[in-house]
């Protein structure tokens, strides 16, 4: 093993508040009981295990949201396991050929490297070497400039002001079903804080954070622009990931303070379940940024995956002239179900919110956009303008339109448009006239629909979108 | 080129080429007209194969193969074009991109390398200068909020850029005034070769005063009712389609 690649294990090794329970998994069940071990595992400060046991307390008064335009069997959370172990090599496919030849499929036409699709599918591999030499680099240059990005495990004991200042500070424990089940039982996630003035030297991508197993189905994120600074967040990759956790049920967290800006991209791709959705998975997320003064924050997805979607990335425009943008698209096809929107809450004077969202569906697929716009009474010269859009792939699915304004403010202007179209005939016959095979066809039609959020990804990430929504979409017309 | 024998056609249940024939050969030009509902667009979709019109008998040879036997996308990338009546608009995907991956999809049918972003561009450019439309419309997404002459201009700058066998020009005229006639027939008149047939369908004699064709043929009731030389336009333009007997004037009904 190179002295490199020695060091980047070790150092993570040192980082190491992670104890020899780690490689157990606890039995299904969740009580107080569970949650005190999980702390435990992580060596926890008290307050932090308090802060668990009350969100517990919270989320076991409250009841599963049932408004969503979502038609699932009821999970059974005493089922789930609340900590599962890294699976040891022995239990990993030990090979590329021992993986659904499916999944494989999709790497390729993506084209992503060998030791990648390795990593992906779980396949037992001992050391990474371009990934880890590539992370080592990154974060030397991370350093440089004061940018902390690190699991928030690990920031909750080498920076615990910081979180605990800001924790639950904008996702309070107890916002709803999913958050409070998240706030007692997260297992990690990212931590990001750019100081004063200063412009993160690089997009911050989960990408680098690959390599660390089982973020886990419950993942916490805490990122904190201070005064002035700036930085783009990409969650997630284009490639299809598999859990063996059905639920996932994630909070992120933004913070922007005065004359900040964070741009958070994600690219959701998690496994959408076989033709009947079998084995797909839930993903319930609950992500929520704060604006401050002049602050800025947009969301921009791309949701292809999952077999359940439920998640509204939402602004609180707390400071004056504070900026909101949504940018999202979602598809959904199969028996893939998804309700995405967004709130965009205006407090301050002169705020500004945009919400694009472009809901594509194909198949027996569902896709609700559910959005909420509300006006505080202090609001002067707030605007917002909501754009949404959907577009039907065949006859058998549905696109949903629920838009909701709040308005206690006669000074504040809400633009809202909505349209709905079709693939049609027409098109497809034109793009088949000319040469390109139905399904280039059709992606090329989604694309142009999703083009204006696609153009606010960062562009290696905008041509991945592409190509993924093109797979996604194979076999969606006949 | 192109033989069609017999052809019989229908669309939700309602036939409408009712034993058509004509045959083409390479380099020539074959005008036709017809009253309206006679069934010319028909041909058009029928020939390139679009879903839902349906052969219910006949033979079409392109260039010796069954065309019948191939799919929408294979006939194009066999060489056939049709530029439509009423081009669809795709919004968001710019010309640009749209031909690119069109003009790639043809050289690839033919083993050919794909023409990198460099090389398309300067193409596109000069098809674009030839029909008269502002560089712009290359970045404008498909005939979106085109008008109708731009719409037009656009099919003649695809046909320009795709380099195709047999060219079907479903009244490219039609709504043009007398500028942006001559920028479509100096368009099609460039792209004349001994190699390139046409069939130019259209209303209008003065078209043809532009685009000379070969032969002139009247479409009628789902056939062909007569054939003949430029002279036959004329004499429709002067007598209407009402001396050619009852079936015509029927389908004019
Ligand atoms: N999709 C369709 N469904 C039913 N009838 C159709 C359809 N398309 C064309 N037709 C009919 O077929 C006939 C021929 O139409 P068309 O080929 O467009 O005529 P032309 O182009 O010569 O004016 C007309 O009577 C028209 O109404
Ligand atoms: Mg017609």
């Amino acid at each position: 093993m190179s002295e490199q690649i020695e060091q980047a294990l070790s150092r993570k090794y040192e980082a190491g508040f992670v104890s020899d329970i780690e490689s157990e998994t606890f039995a299904a069940g969740l009580d107080e009981e569970v949650i005190r071990k999980i702390s435990a595992m992580k060596n926890e400060p008290q307050w932090l295990l308090e802060w668990r046991l009350k969100a517990f307390e919270s989320w076991q008064k409250m009841e599963e949201p049932e408004w969503a335009h979502l038609h699932y069997a009821k999970i059974d959370y005493q089922a789930i396991s609340y900590y599962s172990a890294p699976k040891s090599m022995k239990d990993k496919p030990k090979s590329l050929d021992e993986v659904d030849p499916e999944l494989l499929r999709t790497y390729e036409k993506l084209g992503i490297p060998l030791y990648e699709q390795q990593m992906l599918a779980g396949v037992a591999v001992d050391a990474v070497f371009d990934s880890v030499s590539v992370v080592t680099t990154f974060r030397e240059k991370l350093e440089e400039a004061g940018v902390i990005f690190c699991p928030i495990s690990e920031a909750v004991h080498r920076f615990p002001d910081l979180v605990k200042k800001y924790l639950g500070t904008v996702v309070p424990r107890s916002d709803n079903y999913f958050a409070a089940l998240n706030s007692a039982v997260f297992t990690d996630g990212s931590f990001v804080y750019i100081p004063k003035g200063v412009r993160s030297p690089m997009e911050l991508s989960t990408y680098f954070r690959i390599n660390e197993q089982n973020t886990g189905q419950f993942e916490r994120t805490l990122i904190i622009a201070d005064e002035g600074s700036y930085v783009s967040y990409l969650e997630g990759c284009t490639a299809p990931q598999r859990d063996e956790n059905q639920l996932h049920a994630a909070v992120v967290e933004l913070v922007a303070l005065d004359n900040a800006k964070i741009k958070y991209s994600t690219v959701q791709n998690w496994y959408p379940g076989d033709e009947n959705g079998k084995g797909g998975i839930y993903n319930f997320v609950t992500k929520r940024g704060i604006c401050h003064t002049n602050a800025h924050i947009s969301w921009t997805q791309v949701e292809t995956g999952s077999a359940i979607t439920w998640k509204y990335p939402s602004c609180i425009l707390k400071g004056d002239n504070s900026v909101g943008e949504f940018y999202s698209v979602a598809l959904a096809r199969g028996k893939q179900q998804a309700d995405t929107g967004t709130k965009m809450i205006h407090l301050g004077k002169n705020t500004k919110s945009t919400i694009i969202s472009k809901g594509i569906s194909a198949g027996d697929a569902n896709n609700a956009y559910r959005g909420l716009v509300q006006m505080g009474p202090n609001a002067d010269g707030a605007r917002n303008f909501t754009q949404c859009d959907s577009l039907l792939i065949g006859d058998q699915c549905g696109a949903h339109t629920f838009p909701y304004i709040e308005s206690r403010n006669p000074s504040a202007i809400v633009e809202h448009e909505a349209t709905t179209s079709k693939v049609s005939d027409e098109q497809l016959f034109l793009c088949q006239q000319r040469g390109l095979n139905a399904e280039k066809a059709v992606s090329m039609i989604v694309n142009g629909f999703c083009k204006e959020v696609f153009k606010e990804l960062p562009m290696e990430f905008a041509v991945e979108a592409g190509k993924l929504l093109e797979i996604s979409l194979e076999g969606s017309v006949g | 080129m192109l033989k069609i024998h017999n052809l019989h056609a229908k669309v939700e249940d309602k036939t409408i080429l009712k034993g058509l024939s004509l045959e083409i050969k390479p380099g020539e030009v074959h005008a036709i007209m017809g009253p309206n509902g006679a069934g010319k667009s028909t041909l058009g979709y029928v020939l390139s194969g679009r879903d839902g019109y349906e052969v219910i008998d006949g033979q079409v040879e392109l260039g010796g193969k069954d065309l019948l036997e191939l799919e929408t996308e294979e006939r194009a990338r066999e060489g056939l074009f049709l530029a439509f009546q009423y081009p669809v608009e795709i919004p968001g995907v710019s010309n640009m991109e749209f031909m690119k991956e069109s003009v790639n999809a043809m050289r690839e049918a033919r083993g050919e390398e794909p023409l990198s972003a460099a090389e398309f561009l300067k193409k596109a450019k000069e098809a674009c200068k030839q029909v008269h439309l502002p560089l712009d419309f290359l970045k404008r997404g498909v005939n979106e909020g085109f008008s109708g002459g731009e719409k037009k201009r656009n099919e003649i700058m695809q046909m320009i850029l795709l380099e195709p066998k047999l060219c079907i020009l479903d009244e490219s005229d039609s709504g043009l005034d007398i500028d942006a006639l001559q920028v479509v027939a100096d368009g099609v008149n460039s792209q004349r070769s001994p190699e390139r047939s046409f069939i130019v369908v259209t209303h209008y004699q003065r078209l043809l005063d532009y685009i000379k064709p070969d032969f002139v043929h009247i479409l009628a009731d789902g056939k062909i009712v007569k054939s003949g030389d430029a002279s036959l336009a004329l004499e429709v333009e002067k007598e209407g389609y009402a001396w050619l007997g009852g079936k015509a004037q029927e389908a004019d009904a």
